[in-house]
């Protein structure tokens, strides 16, 4: 069976979600909405979802193709206020794609460079980063592994808190905060390492782990006994036609690559 | 009590200098028609209070802004406000860049009276370094810090729904209002504008009364104003117009404000609608689906 790298990491992120029960899954961008609906419709029916709009659903929508909102399995009403109240009680995991991420699992997706009166770039602003930081599980998606993305300093903005010392609020714990899982175009990540330190806890078919720490800003360990990062499943690979029937998750990464490298190609 | 008059009379209140909070959310149900007034008028030095989009970046183009308070300013669909953005990489603006949720709680302080809330939310960010404004305290229960997250009182509010009486009677029958509610409680005058006046007897259906967000001694001017969202939603009426936000980025980044201004914002709102190309091609709009 073929599969995309798209699909590889989609299958990978929907893991994050495994062992959460009862939380609202939020994925934002068309993969990481796919890997929350896809991880709802197989190994965590417990999770809730909103339809990005302002109901819960028991049951996903697709994320392509989707005409109207009427008809939907609305469950409660879901106002953008009201998220707040339910996410600010933890009971949320949240799969983000941030500009950057730093060693200490912090993220920035309001603007690069530059100062804080005059930005060298403008991106969205902080929008709920801090607050979901503080409250709840995070993890990341990065659909272009590079040390742009994981950068060698600081980030830019810290917009979410991360595993750095020097930030820790008084009264808190570095295991009160809950970064997870970091799942790129390259490998899966996590910040279980020796004193929340990042590492690699799988690559993907073909890659290698001097590329990844090529491409990554800051040192990077490696689990022991580090594998591949299992292939989709059939079942898996047809759910994801179901939820995302327009394939536009073929058009996310650059070219749409295989999941598992051509490596007569790589080698040219 | 008749509250029922036009933009211009309704903004009167407005002098320079004044905090302006605006409703909606990115590119959504956004009182735009009153934004357009504040646009023609010569008021300035504002401060805005927004979950922002082509608002925000119109007010900050036209140069009628001194600072921003937001957590984001975004068109969705097109994630980067093209205006807002030449705004602030070229520093034309202040600005205290905040969480949602942080926006939420300094409205709601506002609206209750209270100098500030205590919240986890912005802790070990630079939200905090950034805005020397915004205190973190200890607290008097714990051995914690917190952020003292500070009132974000309004001069004015300006919200968009989608039917009201003559008394500000409001009904918003999109499927979220927002944080309207808040900002309309945050502010010592408000002023709401709709698509449809309706009659009082409207509200006596339980259903249309449950989406009646505040009261109506929280409203001091309606503005009746068919199409005042446009280019943002006003679900259920009509959704978004995708090819004008595209114009709008296309004129703010090729030739700036004025380009944007001199083609569309005319000298009233129905010259406005007229050069978008007319109130029926708006209303048919389609309604996004996410």
């Amino acid at each position: 069976m073929t599969f995309s790298l798209a699909e590889l990491m989609v299958v990978a992120a929907s893991r994050v979600f495994d062992d959460e029960g009862e939380v609202l899954a939020t994925g934002i961008g068309l993969l990481p909405r796919l890997a929350a609906s896809l991880a709802m419709r197989t190994t965590n029916p417990d999770l809730m979802m909103t339809d990005s709009q302002s109901f819960m659903l028991s049951a996903p929508n697709p994320v392509s193709g989707l005409k109207t909102h009427a008809g939907q399995s609305n469950e409660n009403w879901m106002g953008f206020s009201r998220v707040f109240d339910n996410l600010w009680s933890g009971a949320r995991h949240a799969l983000v794609g941030p500009s950057q991420i730093d060693r200490f699992g912090q993220s920035n997706i309001s603007a690069l460079g530059g100062t804080y009166a005059s930005p060298k770039v403008q991106l969205l602003g902080v929008r709920g980063f801090p607050g979901n930081s503080i409250r709840h599980a995070n993890s990341f998606f990065v659909p272009a592994h590079s040390r742009r993305v994981f950068v060698e300093g600081e980030c830019d903005v810290v917009c979410s808190i991360g595993y750095n010392p020097e930030r820790l609020p008084k009264g808190y714990a570095l295991g009160d905060i809950d970064v997870r899982q970091v799942i790129t175009n390259l490998c899966v990540m996590d910040f279980a390492g020796p004193d929340f330190q990042p590492r690699i806890t799988s690559l993907h078919p073909g890659v290698t782990l001097e590329e990844v720490r090529d491409q990554t800003g800051f040192d990077v360990a490696a689990v022991e006994g580090l594998g591949e990062t299992p292939a989709p499943t059939a079942a898996q690979m047809a759910l994801m036609v179901e939820l995302d029937p327009e394939e536009l998750r073929a058009k996310q990464l650059k070219g749409n690559p295989p999941g598992i490298r051509d490596v007569t190609a790589a080698t040219q | 009590m008749d509250k029922l008059v036009s933009a211009e009379e309704a903004l009167s209140v407005i002098e320079d200098g004044m905090t302006v909070g605006i409703g909606g959310w990115g590119p959504r149900r956004k009182p735009m028609a009153l934004v357009r007034a504040l646009l023609r008028s010569d008021v300035r030095d504002l401060t805005i209070v927004a979950y922002g989009g082509a608002d925000v970046g119109l007010l900050c183009a036209a140069g009628k802004v001194r600072r921003v308070i937001f957590a984001f300013v975004s068109l969705d669909f097109m994630p980067l406000e093209p205006a807002f953005r030449q705004a602030r990489e070229s520093g034309s603006i202040e600005v205290t860049e905040i969480d949602e949720g942080m926006m939420l709680l300094g409205l709601r302080a506002a609206a209750w009276g209270s100098p500030f809330i205590p919240t986890p939310v912005g802790l070990g960010t630079d939200v905090i370094r950034n805005a020397p404004d915004i205190k973190v305290i200890d607290s008097p229960y714990d051995d914690k810090e917190w952020v003292a997250m500070p009132a974000l009182p309004l001069d004015v509010a300006l919200v968009h729904a989608t039917r009201a009486d003559r008394s500000g009677v409001c009904e918003i029958a999109s499927p979220d209002h927002y944080m309207d509610d808040w900002f309309i409680r945050a502010a010592k005058h408000r002023v709401v504008s709709v698509d449809e006046l309706v009659t009082r007897e409207h509200f006596s259906d339980p259903d249309v009364a449950r989406r009646v967000y505040w009261e109506r001694n929280c409203v001091q001017s309606v503005v009746h104003q068919p199409g005042g969202a446009h280019p943002s939603s006003n679900d259920p009426l009509y959704g978004f117009d995708v090819a004008h936000f595209k114009a709008y980025a296309q004129h703010t980044s090729e030739g700036g404000y004025d380009a944007w201004a001199e083609q569309f914002l005319g000298a009233d709102e129905a010259a406005y609608q007229q050069a978008v190309g007319g109130l029926d091609a708006i209303q048919s709009l389609p309604l996004p689906a996410y």
